[in-house]
């Protein structure tokens, strides 16, 4: 517990937080981007075609990930923006800050990998169903949370603002998460699911745990930059950031 | 392996319009975002350092110097 409390404390030390994460930031992007090129040439080379879909089924290697870090990007944002709201920790606001820009692309890359998957599959690019109607509200509260944080003057309310939308923009999630079995919809029940074995054979289902993995250590590790990033440029008037840009010329 | 020859790979059983582009897309979304907080990062030291720089420059030169400019 005391542990617990002195690692809390510790939190709120830019510095300390930016020297222990930094290795941490490299080793997990270089592990993700491994297991993302191994997870994808698996599952465009290696896995069985699908016995219905033919070919088109291996967009799902990068589909999933790309839906599934989407969301559990935004949980972060909520959790972090919670924090801030009711600790006022920093070190929150920065992590909202660089989730927002990686998670973005992720939820393009779903929705754009998600409209050239629907075309062969359900003979259209986009239908305005629920599973992908409410991803597409998760696009919109991302620039939400991008836009409030760069249009409010004020750092400190920017950052409130921000932490606001993305508390209460984690409402989206569950409707994301539950749409396909609440309402009938086009889009397929969910490839993982925690409590019941997987519906695909072991050839197909490896590769996306693989490639799944690889996308949360990579997110991991450029959002542990990102928040480094933010670290810097908030504290570079500051004695060590010098002295770190100092030791970098040299 | 799925795929017997180059050819079969890169056909994708006639789905190779979708699958390469939703590959390619997928590639330039993750190269976007490795190189946006590296490139920052990088920028953010460039201009640090300069910054020290020219503060150096002015405190060498003394408060007549900045004065004048």
């Amino acid at each position: 517990m005391n542990r617990l409390k002195t690692l809390w404390h510790r939190l709120g030390s830019p510095r300390w937080f930016f020297e222990i994460s930094a290795p941490w930031a490299i080793g997990a992007t270089i592990l993700g981007l491994i297991g993302i090129v191994v997870g994808l040439a698996w599952g465009l080379a290696i896995a069985p075609p699908d016995y219905l879909q033919g070919n088109s089924f291996r967009i799902m290697y990068l589909h999933v990930p790309a839906a599934i870090l989407s969301q559990s990007c935004f949980i972060l944002m909520g959790l972090a923006g919670a924090v801030l709201l009711i600790w006022r920790m920093k070190l929150a606001d920065m992590v909202v800050a660089a989730a927002a820009p990686i998670g973005v692309v992720f939820c393009v890359l779903a929705l754009v990998t998600g409209a050239i998957w629907g075309k062969p599959t359900w003979g259209t690019w986009w239908v305005w169903d629920a599973r992908t109607t409410s991803m597409l509200v998760l696009l919109f509260l991302y620039f939400g949370v991008m836009a409030l944080r760069q249009a409010v003057p004020r750092e400190e309310t920017a950052g409130r603002a921000a932490a606001i939308l993305a508390v209460v923009g984690m409402v989206d999630i569950p409707i994301i998460k539950y749409s396909v079995d609440w309402w009938l919809t086009l889009h397929q029940p969910s490839t993982f699911k925690l409590t019941a074995a997987p519906s695909m054979p072991p050839e197909m289902y490896l590769p996306l745990l693989i490639s799944v993995l690889g996308f949360y250590a990579f997110f991991a590790g450029v959002l542990l930059f990102g928040v480094g990033n933010e670290i810097l440029g908030r504290e570079r008037r500051t004695q060590w950031v010098g002295e770190l840009v100092r030791s970098r010329q040299s | 392996m799925s795929f017997s020859t180059w050819h079969d790979f890169l056909y994708m059983g006639g789905h190779y319009l979708y699958v390469w582009s939703a590959y390619g897309i997928g590639v330039v979304g993750i190269v976007v975002t490795l190189a946006r907080p590296l490139l920052a990062r990088r920028r953010f030291y460039a201009e640090q350092a300069q910054r020290l720089r020219r503060e150096t420059h002015s405190a060498e030169a003394g408060p007549n110097a900045s004065h004048s400019s």
